[in-house]
């Protein structure tokens, strides 16, 4: 059984958590709107997953995930203005209005992206853990991917890596059950994908992402292998999005009941919140803070994201290429 | 053989040695690995082996298994990796042992390395060198003899450089890899084992990415060319100087960013000019270049651009039709000529 929690541990993870969904519904609401274009993927549903992650990390630690990614970057606490204002192609953003939904980053956070090319970050966060290992950081690389992803070749090519060298890297598979419209059953032969690692020699493990201390514990066990220099892990989180694969995406391609069955009896936020209120007697009035706060953050960030300016035309040439001299 | 024009070298400098482009390249590394702690060289069969075409010799010695690292084949995971470690405060050089293989990788060097400078706004930048040797060898095919210069020198957020001398090479080298921005760094099997007489051996000697180089100057026609194609153009412009037609010849050095300045220069003098590469016509180099001159020098221009490629094919395998596939010294002259009016 996992460890309990304290009563301040526990209202930061929902404070956490419900940010992201409460962020994630304005961020759908801007999209209706016409405020945020092109492909938005909202990760509505999956937020155990990232926050329980998040709270094992130390901070040299690095993160970098695939393009449903507002979630992560809220969990890395990342500034939900900065975030939604990259969303609505504003100066403001992260990336200054150039990168949009799937493709931010913080140097300060150490969130490496946001990234739009399916299993391409894969590799990428072995070569974080290898840059970990090779300044003896003692950090380790959390690497995140779907069930789509896991298919990939090139997850192979960094498993083989990771495992050969012995590489401070997890990998998080956020099993959703649908890469895009495509249900594992119909695009794995095999879907355990924590077993993946197996020829490799790289331990996994399938756990209930929609359980946040379930989450914490694996991810514990995790980092703490990859930290001590036994290797890659492979963490495979059962998870579920509420919402279709992008804003586009109506999702017909699984029945409402099925949606409906997870959100009334597998909700991660719903489940911890009776947590709080009926194991850690948290009182129902600290709760209401919290919420009233996390309304008054996203509202905030919907505020700068619409006020921000869109970035000067100047900016359509800069940040190609990086214009330092040479280092004489 | 004398890679003359070297204006560009101090005077201070009279450390000049003569080694093979392969011996360049491998000092190169071996100065920046010195140098920089956060440098490191990884890729298939660098280490044990000492590189397929040993341009790596002697460097797992040197400095040892952590900084010289051989990896599987596999070439889309280690560059993804080596983008990552680049990404994560370090400055790999990922050797492909042909760019051929590199599409494996393209991916990574074009979405990843080269983009995401502009997708965060200016935060990430990617200090890392993509090398190895480039275009045809001999006899080994059409999967193993493309030249991917204009691939690479279409995508802004790259440097695509490829080199002739051994000095040129050794010098863009080690700029390449205290650069900011990812390159692309186009060699030659061919060249590795030719040697020039313009190595500097001053570590801190350094050429200027984007710099093209005036290797001969002549008044009548300006030929251009990069790599190998180089020596055929100073063999061809030798030929012609016979017949009487002086040809300038600029070596590009750097493809992205192309140094037009010095081209267009050249073109106003000689009012003519031959692109020459080894890469198919279409889209390619050449075509670049006739374009570039008409936006810059079309007033300058006596005659149209014409461009000297490889043919549009597969490369064959059999040796006269690799021959024919290839520019030669003859297509070269003849292509100089006929914009000086003189076939």
């Amino acid at each position: 059984m996992p460890k309990l929690l304290t009563q301040k541990e526990a209202l930061k993870a929902y404070r956490d958590m419900l940010l992201i969904r409460r962020f994630e519904e304005r961020a759908s609401q801007l999209y209706g709107m016409g405020l945020i274009a092109g492909f938005c993927h909202l990760y509505i549903g999956q937020e155990a997953v990232v926050v329980g992650i998040q709270s094992v990390l130390k901070s040299q630690d690095t993160v970098i995930t695939a393009y449903r990614d507002h979630g992560h970057m809220l969990a890395c606490d990342m500034d939900p203005k900065g975030v939604m204002a990259e969303l609505t192609g504003r100066s403001g953003g992260y990336s200054k209005g150039k990168g949009g939904s799937m493709h931010m980053f913080s140097r300060e956070k150490n969130f490496f992206g946001g990234h739009g090319i399916v299993g391409a970050q894969i590799p990428i966060g072995a070569g974080l853990a290898f840059a970990h290992k090779y300044k003896e950081d003692k950090g380790v690389c959390i690497a995140s991917m779907g069930d789509g992803a896991s298919n990939q070749g090139q997850v192979y090519e960094s498993y083989n890596m990771a495992a050969l060298w012995g590489l401070p890297v997890v990998y998080v598979i956020e099993n959703n059950h649908y890469g895009m419209g495509t249900s594992v059953e119909r695009s794995s032969a095999g879907p355990n994908y924590y077993g993946r690692g197996q020829g490799w020699g790289i331990p996994g493990e399938k756990v209930d992402g929609m359980r946040l201390m379930e989450v914490m514990a694996a991810a514990q066990r995790a980092t703490d292998h990859a930290r001590s220099g036994k290797g890659p892990y492979i963490l495979e989180f059962d998870t579920y999005r509420y919402r279709g694969h992008s804003m586009s995406d109506p999702a017909k391609y699984r029945s409402k009941e099925e949606v409906e069955e997870v959100k009334i009896h597998r909700d991660p936020i719903d489940y911890f919140r009776t947590y709080m209120t009926e194991t850690l007697k948290i009182k129902e009035a600290q709760i209401k803070v919290i919420d009233d706060e996390v309304k008054k953050t996203v509202l905030e960030a919907v505020e700068f994201s619409k006020t921000s300016p869109e970035p000067d035309p100047s900016e359509l040439y800069t940040d190609i290429l990086k214009e330092e001299a040479p280092l004489q | 053989m004398t890679a003359n024009q070297r204006e560009d070298i101090p005077m201070t400098d009279s450390s000049l040695v003569t080694l093979t482009v392969r011996e360049a390249l491998r000092d190169g590394m071996a100065e920046e690995m010195i140098r920089d702690e956060s440098v490191f060289l990884m890729g298939e069969e660098v280490a044990e082996y000492n590189g397929a075409y040993k341009v790596s010799q002697g460097l797992l010695d040197q400095f040892g298994a952590k900084r010289v690292v051989d990896t599987p084949i596999t070439e889309h995971g280690f560059a993804g990796l080596g983008v990552g470690a680049a990404f994560g405060g370090l400055r790999p050089i990922v050797e492909f042992m042909t760019f051929n293989f590199s599409m494996q990788a393209i991916d990574q060097i074009i979405n990843s390395a080269a983009k995401t400078l502009y997708m965060s706004g200016g935060q990430m930048g990617c200090p890392i060198v993509f090398r190895g040797p480039n275009g045809a060898a001999s006899r080994v095919g059409a999967q193993h003899s493309h030249c991917y210069a204009s691939w690479y020198a279409h995508c802004p957020g790259l440097k695509v450089i490829s080199p002739y001398s051994a000095g040129d090479a050794k010098a863009l080298l080690k700029a390449a890899i205290r650069d900011p921005n990812p390159v692309v760094f186009l060699e030659n099997e061919l060249l590795y084992g030719r040697s020039f007489d313009d190595v500097s051996q001053d570590p801190d000697y350094v050429l200027p990415i984007g710099k093209a180089l005036i290797r001969r100057e002549g008044k009548d026609v300006t030929l251009t060319a990069f790599s190998i194609m180089v020596g055929k153009a100073l063999e061809a412009a030798d030929r012609l100087a016979e017949e009487g037609i002086e040809a300038e010849v600029i070596d590009l050095r750097t493809l992205r960013p192309l140094d037009v300045e010095t081209i267009v220069e050249s073109v106003m003098k000689t009012n003519r000019i031959v692109s020459i590469e080894e890469s198919w016509p279409f889209a390619g180099i050449g075509s670049e270049m006739a374009a570039l001159m008409m936006e810059h020098a079309f007033d300058y221009l006596d005659a149209p651009v014409l461009r000297v490629t490889g043919a549009d094919v597969p490369m064959p395998y059999a040796a006269n039709l690799e021959h024919l596939a290839l520019p030669q010294v003859e297509s070269i002259v003849e292509a100089a000529k006929a914009v000086c009016y003189r076939s």
